[in-house]
């Protein structure tokens, strides 16, 4: 058995002070162990959300060492152990306590997306026929958890606070996973390129970068995103064609 | 600061997975007034942790399938416990709601002809698990939130009822706490739904997260509603078992669904030792004819792998008490050996079994397409629950419905692996409907004033002890550790005897936890407040188990290992008493529709 | 949604460079920051050269990628328009201004890089430092992003692809004249010199990086849901994501092989070295 501080900022309301605690630690221990440690040998009221404690559930979301991660899926094995490990609140959302943050944000950027419009039906039964290629390039934006690590880390919220403006990486996943979706109908490009703000993201890939669950989140769903904002907004030969093309 | 915001709506759901959400959305049509209340964000609940898929008799993927043989597995896997009504329901119903779930977005895995692909599970005659790699649970409460953040019903998030609210015999609605700033609320409402989900979190190994404390069930048995089948526990049998930290967490049934194989530490697959009477029409008895079966051949018998999970939980028990464990005391699940059988087996498996790869590959260090997984049994589910009317899924307190897997009945002694996600839907749509039926045809119930103010005392109580009493922490872990030990897997007379002494002893610690600090998000107040249901479904789990002298399905007895016909006839009933102390009594099944009856005959052949 | 109102403030601005990382986050944008440096630094001054593009010793026909197609130049160059004395200078050219035929073509390549998705990434966090690493303090409080003037400009990409993909079947077509050689007599034969190699990697490393490019990838089937719904997109699509998954290898590599491809063929024109021939 050997030991390790973790440095976890305390306070309410955005009002933090670092505070140390010293604890044992076991093998195959995880942030999320620590903290449940900590409040097991008496800081009861530590607060810290999280649920599921396998990486399903993207609640225990903060940043470790300064680096936005799930604390249920980071190993103190894969820490520098020698020095504290600091474990501190996202800071992209408003500060509760401790290591809680208000994300109801990401709840009310979603809304703002218009929602599923599915084609009809393709078969009597009311169901659709759909090749697994083609649902494959959704499925992997589906995979996301809404741990929303990815809108922690991108500067755009977390530095410069346009959260009026633009829904930020989740959104534009979720944005992707409907509009390449193939049966739906539905055209989101027009509110992503005003409301919802997706100029503003400069393919840092940041968000990428946390991506717990490893979505290609900059490749795959933003850049096409921008892609078809650019066949609508910005590109006149595309417009042209389109003039001519029959109207289905 | 004792003050409260009272909320007023016509149908109140509490809990916020699959079927509470899918209850929501019903309730929602037709201008009815709902209020959604989950106890951690929305699209949290342990709906996400359901890994393997989600079953129902689409035909797809095997068009011998129908509702009739999903029926009869079903009321097979539960040893006839069930409540034969709801298991038909589910069985008809179960195909619809997983197209509904495609219709609002869902983006199953599909077959060569481009319809819902469908996998094989433990208990299920035919291929019959519509699923997403293995994270369908996520989908489907991925689906259910995207789909109901536009119906119109309110949410509550991070909100956790304490109480329920009386009129009389009738419910008038709930009592809550925000945890953000711990404020009080007070939930007025015609009809109250309750989707709380397990209790998982009463045990010491488990697969259920931080919510799983058996809010619902604690919730309902207060409010004076009977409870059935309590003494039936679902322990899967793969649950992770190393490193220590990670003991418990899920490891799916689709491994075995995708040739995973059960080793114990000689190398030998130990399953075909012991296949039981009533499956062995289905099983195939050589390694052979099991592979051809997960390969998709119709005429192949089923590996023993796949048998119910109570029978495999109890296999891999015997391997581990008999010295034929694995280091770290499981056995070995060895899904790389399908490289014997398919060329791109490492592909296949991470595209099959994605989560399941990174699960051990990050927690662990095992790279799942070279090594075998350690694995052990895992506190997964409660098949007994609030008792409910199968048609409408009211309980027996008017005005109180019950969904999802706080609602008994469904599975009987034994859930099949993939009902749990079709029940929530299923049952959940029943009670939405039905509850907001009940809503309009009842007034606005009174609050009782006096109710509300011993509530609001009782919540408050351990800050009045603060840093002098106990804390909360020790005493949730000292509860997990008894009933691990004394009503776990294997049980005897002796040991649950002990197991009522104790709960007694916890009982009177609780009333003397204290915690620090405000009510602002403070875990040390929420997980006192947990104590209490934690340690009523304790009870009911050991009052409900210490009478069943037999051995079936989830419950296993040391003393009496062999199933009993007479006690085949009848479920246990817990409820509150008079005085305010626990009831248990036995009530009699009643006899299976003729038609019904017919199928379950037609199916043992 | 009920559970917002609150009117907690967010965190305060860090300042710059302020984190709590403990990892040497400054290294990368450091390395990319030399690195494209070096290559402005080079490749400017390679352009303002005018001259030593080409190499014809021996009957070679190498020709520097910095200076291809050839508009201007000299003679035996094959320029495409007229041969005209004093190292290619067209006679309208003003006499005060530096003249190179690399002018007239390096901003089609130019171009395509400058706004390339890899490369606007890269270059806003070590050029712009917005922000210089993942999680770091940023030194600019305002932020404008490609939502509005100047950088949405950036949304001409798929121009300069077209362009682009024209190069390429140049740069082709030029590693094809470096395996024919001319002898004494006049008579062209296939040979291969160093250089030779050297302009085929350089036309397949280009190849590779301009194929594998995000506006590509949406021209050819990402900008439809449904890519077997029409047979052979699906596997032209899947060319290009499989090139697009290594886009930063390959902007890297044919980076660096482009400049060492016009270093190789300057050091030979200056007579510094001489090709070897294999063949």
């Amino acid at each position: 058995m050997s030991k390790a501080t973790f440095r976890i900022s305390r306070g309410s309301g955005g009002d933090l002070t670092p505070a140390d605690y010293e604890i044992e630690i076991g093998e195959g221990m995880v942030v999320l162990d620590a903290v449940h440690q900590i409040q097991y040998e008496g800081a009861s009221d530590l607060a810290v959300r999280w649920n599921c404690k396998a990486g399903k559930c993207g609640s225990c979301s903060a940043e470790i060492n300064g680096m936005p991660r799930l604390m249920c899926m980071t190993r103190l094995e894969d820490l520098d152990l020698s020095q504290p490990v600091t474990v501190e609140p996202m800071r992209a959302f408003p500060h509760v306590r401790d290591l809680v943050t208000d994300v109801s944000f990401n709840y009310r950027a979603k809304k703002s997306i218009k929602p599923f419009k599915p084609r009809k039906p393709d078969n009597a039964d009311g169901t659709w026929n759909m090749k697994q290629e083609d649902v494959e390039r959704v499925q992997e934006f589906r995979k996301c958890i809404e741990c929303f690590l990815c809108q922690d880390v991108c500067h755009v919220l977390r530095d410069h606070h346009k959260h009026e403006e633009f829904i930020g990486p989740r959104h534009f996943v979720y944005s992707a996973a409907l509009e390449m979706h193939p049966l739906d109908t539905e055209d989101r490009v027009a509110d992503l390129k005003k409301a919802q703000g997706i100029g503003y993201c400069n393919i840092t890939k940041c968000c990428t970068v946390v991506c717990p669950e490893h979505i290609k989140i900059t490749d795959n769903a933003i850049i096409p995103l921008k892609e078809r904002v650019v066949d609508e907004f910005y590109d006149p030969l595309t417009k042209l064609f389109r003039m001519f093309k029959p109207k289905k | 600061m004792n003050g409260y915001t009272t909320h007023e709506f016509d149908v109140l759901v509490i809990g916020a997975g699959g079927a509470g959400l899918r209850a929501a959305i019903e309730a929602s049509g037709n201008g009815t007034k709902v209020a959604l209340i989950c106890k951690s964000l929305l699209g949290k609940a342990h709906t996400v942790m359901a890994e393997g898929g989600m079953a129902a008799a689409l035909g797809n993927a095997d068009d011998r399938d129908s509702w009739s043989t999903h029926f009869a597995d079903t009321m097979r896997g539960g040893m006839y416990l069930n409540n034969s009504r709801m298991a038909e329901l589910h069985a008809k119903e179960a195909a619809d709601r997983v197209n509904e779930l495609e219709a609002w977005g869902a983006v199953f895995d599909r077959t060569p002809e481009g319809r819902i692909n469908q996998r094989n599970f433990g208990g299920h005659k035919y291929r019959r698990l519509a699923h997403v790699g293995d994270r369908t649970g996520l989908e489907m409460i991925r689906t259910l939130q995207d789909h109901g953040i536009h119906q119109g019903f309110e949410v509550f998030m991070e909100y956790t009822v304490v109480d329920l609210l009386m009129d009389g015999g009738r419910v008038a609605g709930a009592f809550a706490y925000e945890r953000n700033h711990g404020t009080f609320h007070l939930f007025r409402a015609k009809a109250v739904i309750l989707a709380t989900g397990g209790l998982g979190r009463c045990y010491k190994i488990t697969s259920n997260s931080w919510e799983g404390t058996g809010d619902g069930h604690a919730l309902a048995y207060h409010a004076g509603a009977e409870m059935r089948d309590m003494e039936f526990l679902q322990f899967h049998p793969t649950g992770m078992v190393w490193p220590p930290s990670v003991r418990g967490i899920l490891v799916t049934e689709g491994v075995r669904g995708e040739g995973g194989i059960l080793q114990n530490s000689e190398g030998r697959r130990f399953m075909f030792d012991d296949i039981p009477d009533a499956y062995s029409h289905q099983t195939s008895d050589n390694e052979e004819e099991g592979w051809r079966y997960i390969t998709g051949d119709k005429q192949a018998r089923r590996p023993p792998e796949l048998l119910t999970r109570d029978h495999v939980a109890r296999c891999i028990i015997r391997e581990i008490k008999e010295g034929r464990g694995s280091p770290h005391g499981g056995v070995f699940l060895n899904i790389h050996w399908i490289k014997e059988h398919i060329k791109d087996a490492e592909g296949h498996i991470k595209k099959k079994l994605p989560s399941m790869y990174h699960q051990f590959k990050e927690l662990a260090g095992v790279d799942i397409t070279k090594e075998s997984m350690e694995v052990g049994p895992t506190t997964h589910y409660v098949m007994g629950g609030i008792k409910v009317d199968a048609d409408t899924q009211m309980s027996t307190v008017p005005g109180l419905f019950a969904a999802g897997e706080c609602a008994g009945g469904l599975h009987g002694a034994n859930r099949l692996g993939g009902n749990s996600l079709s029940d929530l839907v299923v049952f959940g749509k029943r009670a939405g409907q039905y509850a907001a039926e009940y809503a309009s045809a009842h007034d606005m119930p009174t609050i009782d004033e006096g109710q509300v103010q011993d509530i609001t005392q009782e919540t408050l109580a351990p800050f009045e002890r603060g840093d002098t009493g106990e804390n909360p922490f020790q005493i949730q872990q000292a509860l997990q550790e008894m009933m691990q030990a004394k009503a776990g897997i294997v049980r005897t007379h002796a040991e649950m005897a002990e197991g009522l002494e104790e709960l007694q002893r916890l009982k009177a610690r609780a009333a003397t936890c204290g915690v620090q600090s405000n009510r602002d998000f403070n875990p040390g107040w929420n997980t006192a407040l947990d104590l209490k249901p934690l340690l009523a479904c304790s009870e009911m789990i050991l009052m409900s188990a210490i009478d069943r002298k037999e051995s079936r399905g989830g419950h296993y007895h040391d003393d009496y290992p062999e199933k009993c016909p007479e006690h085949g006839k009848w479920n246990t009933i817990i409820q509150k008493g008079a005085d305010g102390t626990m009831t248990r009594r036995e009530s009699e099944i009643p006899a299976i529709r003729s038609d019904l009856q017919g199928i379950i005959e037609e199916n043992q052949r | 949604m009920t559970t917002t109102g609150t009117k907690i403030p967010l965190p305060q601005q860090r300042a710059f460079g302020k984190t709590t990382r403990t990892d040497r986050w400054w290294l990368k944008p450091l390395l990319v920051f030399l690195g494209f440096g070096a290559f402005v630094v080079y490749s400017t001054w390679a352009a303002f050269q005018g001259t030593n593009y080409f190499y014809g010793v021996d009957g070679a026909d190498y020709i520097s990628p910095f200076y291809s197609p050839l508009l201007f130049g000299v003679a035996e160059a094959h320029p495409l328009i007229s041969v005209v004395p004093e190292g290619g200078r067209p006679p309208w050219w003003p006499g005060w201004m530096p003249f190179s035929a690399a002018f007239f073509i390096l901003w089609a390549p130019g171009g395509f890089r400058f706004t390339c998705y890899y490369y606007r990434g890269a270059y806003y966090k070590s050029f712009w430092l917005d922000p210089v690493n993942c999680g770091v303090g940023e030194p600019r409080k305002g932020y404008r992003g490609e939502q509005k003037f100047p950088l949405i400009f950036q949304n001409i990409h798929r121009y300069f692809l077209y362009v682009a993909l024209i190069f390429i079947i140049i740069l082709l077509w030029d590693a094809m004249k470096a395996f024919w050689f001319t002898d004494i007599d006049g008579i062209g034969h296939f040979g291969i010199g160093l250089g030779s190699v050297i302009m085929l990697c350089n036309a397949i490393f280009l190849g590779c990086y301009t194929c594998g490019c995000h506006s590509l990838r949406h021209l050819v089937g990402g900008r439809k849901d449904c890519g077997t719904c029409s047979g052979p997109i699906g596997k032209t699509y899947s060319c290009v994501s499989g090139l697009n998954g290594k886009h930063m290898m390959w902007a890297w590599i044919s980076l660096f092989w482009v400049g060492f491809t016009d270093f190789y063929i300057r050091m030979c024109a200056a007579g510094i070295w001489s090709d070897p021939r294999f063949f």
